[in-house]
This record gives C-alpha cells, structure tokens and sequence, in this order.
C-alpha cells in the first residue's frame, strides 16, 4: 500500500486496491499454530517470550487448533512417524495458511540423515520460508516473521498464488 | 562390594553362570540366556544384594558372533549402593529371552524398545510391541546390517514436490 | 422452549477414547497419549512414545568419538551442557584420563548452570500448561539471561558443542565470574516471585497437590530418577552417591519430598535451583589455575598453531578428524546426574575411530514410563499437570 510520510491532513481520502487493504489486514495478525516438537522449541520460547516479544509483530496470540490459525510454525525435527500427522494438521487449517520451517531440521533434516527422520517438511507440506540455524536465534525468527509479513503483502497464500497461476 | 555381586552369584546360580569380568570397576556377569529371570530374581531377592533399582536394558548388536545379540542388563542398589551388569547372548534364529517385568515394571518399555530396535523378543512381557517406530515398520533399524538411510515414510510425498530447491527469493 | 424429558439431561456415561497429542497444545513435547474415560475419570490410558525417535544410536555409531557431541547437546535440549559432559566422562573412563582440576571445577559450574536454566524451563512450561502465564514470563526472561551467559563462553545460545574428551575447548571469559556472582541474586528473585505467585495459589494447589502421586516403592522399581524420585522421599542423588567431577569437595543438600505428587515435584526443582546455586558460589571460591584441555595424542585435536605450522600437528589433526581416534576396546557404563534424573552412557568400542554402541539411559523415558500409571483413575484434566511435572524431554525420550 502507497503511502506518503507526511500524516494525512483532516478530510483527506486513501486510495488503495481491495486486496492490498486485506493483505495488510492480515499480515498484523497472524494467528499461529505452534506445531513444536524438538530442540527449536527452546529457541521458539525465547522468541515468544519478553526480550524478543514476538507481540510486536501481531503474531503472538497461539491458536490451540489448526483451523482457527493462519500460520503453522514446525519447530524442530519431523520424524517420518509424524509426518502423516503434520500433514493432516496442514489440511485442517483454513485458506489462506502460510507455513514457516523452523531450524535446520525442518528445513532439510539437518544432520539427523538416518532412517528416522524426514529430509525437510517441504516433501510433505509447500513451505514459504525457511529459517536456517540450528536452532536459529530469535532475531532470526523475527527476520523470518518479516520477511512473511512482506511475502503476504506482495503475493498473498501460496495456494492462491497457484491458483493464479493455474488461472 | 560389586566383587562379593559376582561371586554370589557365581555360588547361587551355579549352572547359569558363564563367564564375569570387571573392566573399569564395572562389575559384570555372563550367564546363560535361559536362566537370566533366575539370576536377575536371585539380585532382586537376595537381602545382600537389594537391587530393587532398576537401571538400564539394552541389546549389542555383534553380527560376527554366533549368538549375535547381547542382552546388557544394569541394576543397582539404593541401599548398598552397587551396581552390577548381567549379559546374556542369543543367536538370531531364536532371539528369546526371559522378560524380567515381573520383577521390575521398569523393565516393560525397556524390552520393548529392544524389541523395537533388534527384535529380541522377551518372553512373559505383557504387552511386547513397537515403542519408538509405528507399527507397519518393517525391520529393526539399530541392526548393524540395517542400512543407516533405509527410509520408511508411512505417507507419499507430495507430488508436486520439485526435485530442485525452491529458488532463492530476494526480499520484495 | 420446548421442556426437555429428564433422561436428555444427563450426559451419557458411555466409556468414551480420546487421543490426547500427539500434536496437543498442552503438552509439551511430542507424546500420544489414548485415554479411556468414564466420564471424566481416566479407565485406562496408554502412553504413546517415539514421535521424535531420530535415531540417535545409529548415528553415534556411524560418527567418530569426536562427532558424538552435537548429538548429545540435542537429548536433553534443555540442559545441554549435562549431557555433554555426561558423554564426556564416559569416554574419559574408557580411556581411564582424568582431566585437569580447574576443568573439573568448571564443568561442574557451567553444569549446575544449566541445571538452573532446564529448571526454569520445566517449571515454565509446567506453569504455562496450567493456565498460569505470568510465571512463564518471568522464567523465560531470566533463561534468556543465562543463555547470553553462556553464549558469551561457548559461542552458541542454545547446543554449545563445548566439551571435549579430556577437558574443554576453551576457559571461561574474563569477568565471568562477575556476570555469574550477579545473575544469581536475579534467579533467587525470580524463584522467589514464581514460588510466591504459586505456591499459595488456591488454584494451583488444588490442580497439583495429590494429583499424580507415585509411592516411593513403585517409583523405585520404575527406575525413577532424579526430582521425580526424590519427590518420593528417596534421597538418592548421583552427585551425593558416587561424587564426580568436584562434587566431591562442595557442601550442597538434596531436597526430597513426602508425597510424591505435582506438588513436591515442584517444590524439589525450586529447592534444587538454590542448591545449585550454592554449589556455584563454592565453585568459584575453589577455582584453581591451570589448563582446562588433556593433551591426549591420541584422541584431542592439536593446538591450532601445532597444526598449521608443524607437520607432526598437521597429521594428528587429519588422523583424529578422519579416523577418529584411538579408544582400547572395551565397554563402560559411566553415570551423572543431569536435570531429570540418572543420565547414563553405556559404551562399546571394539578399538575403532567410533563407538560401536552407544547407549543411552534416559532418565525420561523411564519416568515417563509411569504415566498411565499416575494418571489412571484421576481426572482428564489432571493429564496436564501430571505430563507437565515428569518433565518429559522428547530428544531424550525418544532419542
């Protein structure tokens, strides 16, 4: 959305498109879905918690099911074991979901290359941004936040951008 | 204190005992994998003895032995304060061995996680099944001869999934 | 509106299975937990664990002595440094090294270190699960503390990879002992204004006193170990009963409990926080000069300058990075007492570069074992404290 710096002065108009108004609606409050399952969660804690204060970015308030959260957070590892599960908590949630890769296992499966684990929750579920580090620091979390929050702005859900491309 | 373990149960369990050693001031027993329950009883039972702590149970994996699976059994005694450890090997055409949960409860997800991981299977435990990995799972990875990277995912990848990384975005 | 007949009133009591996990909001941890409830009373339950098995022992024996490490820190991943240097006293009794003192004293402050921060995690998560979220402010901000401690020491926030067989890779930083001597006070303020918001909490009491009790007995023969079985009454503690490390050589208590439920769990872990924080300060009374790294040949990487200026450097370097080792053939079962409890390492080596076993005896899993028999005919919602208060550690857990 095109603003000017200067405050607008008292009756002036903004004119901007319905969807950018809605993007920037939704970008502000991300409601989440911790999905946490390993060594991220300690990081995700810190991020979460007062020095980092991930409430500044609108993306605080932890929704207890998937179909009331608009971005999934994977924090940790998936094991092979709890893949079927995370795919089907990535079905329940409602249009539009972004998803975040939290660390290096969720992203790629790190260094745990074994019989296990899942080789990056991408094989499974369409990621839109992955958060290197292992674990990554929280000011990297915030970056990854950031970096959505633009995403969101600029292109909407990956599933709507398929469907505009498949249009 | 562990040296006096050793040779009571060298005295009490006479035709079970094999073998003992106490590298590093670990004290440990070989016995015959049918007479474990018997020994293990006699540890627990004896009142100079005392160990009611269970501590630890696990299999080694020695694919060049004959008898390639080594039950490893630790147990230790809060009120005398020693530890003892009691092997028993198994060859792989008939991996049993006792289960000693009558003796601890503790023991119960420690079989079955040896049973998960090298199919030894335990005999008399209530309720022997996968504990770490999902059922459908075939083969028992912390074989020596279980390939490292065997993947068993239980659901498709996506199909959509490219075979390329994502492309590298710049910030908008 | 219609009258409703009196039979539609009543709910129907028909026994009913409910998943609790393995993704639940309230639980920490990946754990599945199918409860069979009457009601609200659990008929029976059925723990379900494994879902962050990341096969840990297969990797152990496809990495070299040095290369165990990083997996170690990401068991318990709220106290790495205890599993760190769990694993590293084991191999150092295989090897039959002892390390120097100052490193002796040094691992155990940076231990009873991260003993302090696990503590303040569980207690957090614990509290958070029940409804309570200032405490859970309050704990958080005081760990964030100790970890830009640590970072300032080991380099990494969280999984430091700090230990080395035979010592540790390098000393503390100037002015530690400083910053150290003046976070403890702002810990015992934080334990303070956790216990005064909770300990008197009508909610709180009602939610965990005598809720998921264990006798001493059966916490005995499930292998308890650590808070969870001191809770009980039984006053076994490895660093008492077999002194490692300087444990030997510092005063500090063991706090014990009587009943054996959520409550005492609590109160043991809040007590054991101002013991380590004693242990601590003795430590830095005590602190010897000296080097804190063995120069094993075997087994350590050289000094940095040995191995770019020297050939004899550079080729123990290539020899231990890509052989990994010497360690005489032989098997040991080395125990130390970590957050949770008894945390033993039971390792084989055949002479090879890396372990041919490596066994982990995870305090959690044997006390997570108990669950379904804590929560059997209690309440559903007693689940939750009862989980929060084992302190189960899926890295740990599962392995």
């Amino acid at each position: 959305m095109a603003v000017d710096k200067k405050p607008p002065e008292e009756g002036s108009i903004l004119v901007t498109s319905i969807e950018s108004a809605i993007a920037w609606a939704r970008k502000f409050s991300l409601f989440q879905y911790p999905f946490v399952t390993a060594c991220c969660a300690m990081e995700f804690m810190s991020a979460m918690g007062p020095m980092y204060d991930m409430a500044r970015f609108g993306a605080e308030a932890p929704r207890w099911s998937p179909r009331q959260a608009d971005i999934i957070w994977v924090v940790g590892t998936v094991t092979n074991r709890q893949a079927p599960i995370l795919r089907r908590i990535y079905n329940q949630m409602g249009e539009p979901k972004w998803v975040m890769a939290f660390g290096t296992c969720a992203s790629t499966g790190g260094f745990y290359d074994n019989y296990a684990t899942l080789q990056g929750i991408d094989k499974i579920i369409p990621v839109d941004v992955y958060i290197p580090g292992c674990p990554p620091r929280p000011e990297q979390v915030l970056d990854a936040l950031m970096l959505l929050q633009d995403r969101i702005q600029a292109e909407g859900s990956s599933r709507m951008r398929a469907l505009k491309e498949m249009a | 204190m562990s040296k006096k373990a050793i040779r009571a149960v060298k005295k009490a369990c006479k035709d079970a005992f094999i073998d003992s050693h106490a590298e590093h001031g670990d004290h440990t027993v070989i016995v015959k994998p049918e007479k474990l329950l018997e020994v293990v009883r006699f540890l627990h039972d004896d009142p100079d003895m005392d160990m009611k702590h269970f501590c630890d149970l696990t299999v080694v994996d020695w694919p060049e032995r004959e008898e390639r699976f080594e039950v490893v059994i630790h147990l230790h005694s809060l009120t005398r304060h020693h530890r003892i450890r009691v092997k028993a090997s198994v060859a792989e055409s008939d991996p049993v061995v006792p289960s000693i949960t009558p003796l601890y409860k503790g023991a119960n997800w420690f079989e079955r996680e040896a049973f998960d991981m090298y199919g030894v299977k335990f005999e008399g435990h209530p309720d022997l099944r996968r504990i770490l990995l999902w059922e459908e799972f075939e083969g028992h990875p912390l074989r020596k001869d279980y390939p490292k990277k065997r993947r068993q995912c239980p659901i498709p990848f996506r199909e959509d999934h490219p075979d390329q990384p994502p492309p590298f975005r710049e910030r908008p | 509106m219609e009258k409703y007949e009196e039979k539609e009133l009543h709910l129907s009591a028909e026994p009913m299975k409910i998943n609790l996990g393995p993704s639940h909001p309230a639980m920490h941890g990946t754990v599945r937990v199918v409860v069979h409830v009457d009601g609200e009373v659990i008929v029976r339950s059925d723990a379900q664990v494994g879902f962050l098995h990341r096969g840990f022992e297969k990797e152990c024996e496809n990495s070299t002595w040095n290369q165990v490490f990083p997996y170690t820190d990401r068991l318990n991943y709220a106290s790495p440094l205890l599993n760190e240097i769990g694993y590293a006293l084991a191999v150092e009794k295989l090897l039959g090294v002892e390390v120097t003192p100052r490193c002796k004293v040094l691992r155990t402050l940076l231990g009873e270190l991260t003993r302090i921060q696990d503590h303040l995690v569980c207690l957090a998560a614990m509290s958070m699960e029940l409804g309570a979220f200032t405490p859970f402010l309050y704990l958080v901000k005081t760990r964030d503390w100790i970890y830009l401690l640590l970072e300032k020491v080991t380099g990494q926030r969280v999984m430091h990879s700090f230990m080395r067989i035979g010592g540790m890779k390098y000393d503390v930083t100037e002015g530690f002992k400083d910053e150290v001597l003046e976070l403890l006070p702002k810990v015992e303020v934080t334990i303070h204004d956790v216990e005064s918001l909770l300990v008197k909490n009508r909610i709180f009491i009602d939610r965990t006193v005598n809720v998921g009790r264990m006798t001493a007995e059966d916490a005995v023969y499930y292998g308890w170990t650590g808070p969870c079985l001191r809770s009980t009454g039984v006053d076994y503690d490895v660093r008492k009963a077999q002194p490692y490390l300087a444990y030997g050589d510092v005063e500090f208590d063991v706090p014990v409990g009587t009943n054996g439920d959520n409550y005492d769990r609590f109160q043991v872990r809040c007590a054991e926080m101002r013991q380590s924080m004693r242990i601590i300060e003795q430590c830095f009374d005590m602190l010897p000069d000296g080097p804190v790294m063995l120069d094993l040949p075997d087994i350590s990487l050289p000094e940095k300058d040995d191995t770019y200026t020297s050939i004899e450097g550079t080729i123990r370097h290539f020899m231990v990075v890509m052989k990994g080792g010497v360690v005489p053939a032989g098997e040991v079962y080395s125990c130390t007492e970590v957050a949770n409890g008894e945390l033993g390492f039971y390792l084989v080596s055949t002479g090879g570069g890396g372990p041919h076993k490596c066994r982990v005896r995870a305090p959690c899993f044997a006390n997570t074992a108990a669950l379904s028999e804590m929560i059997d005919g209690g309440f559903l919602a007693d689940v939750v404290p009862t989980f929060g208060s084992i302190n189960m550690i899926g890295g740990e857990c599962d392995r």
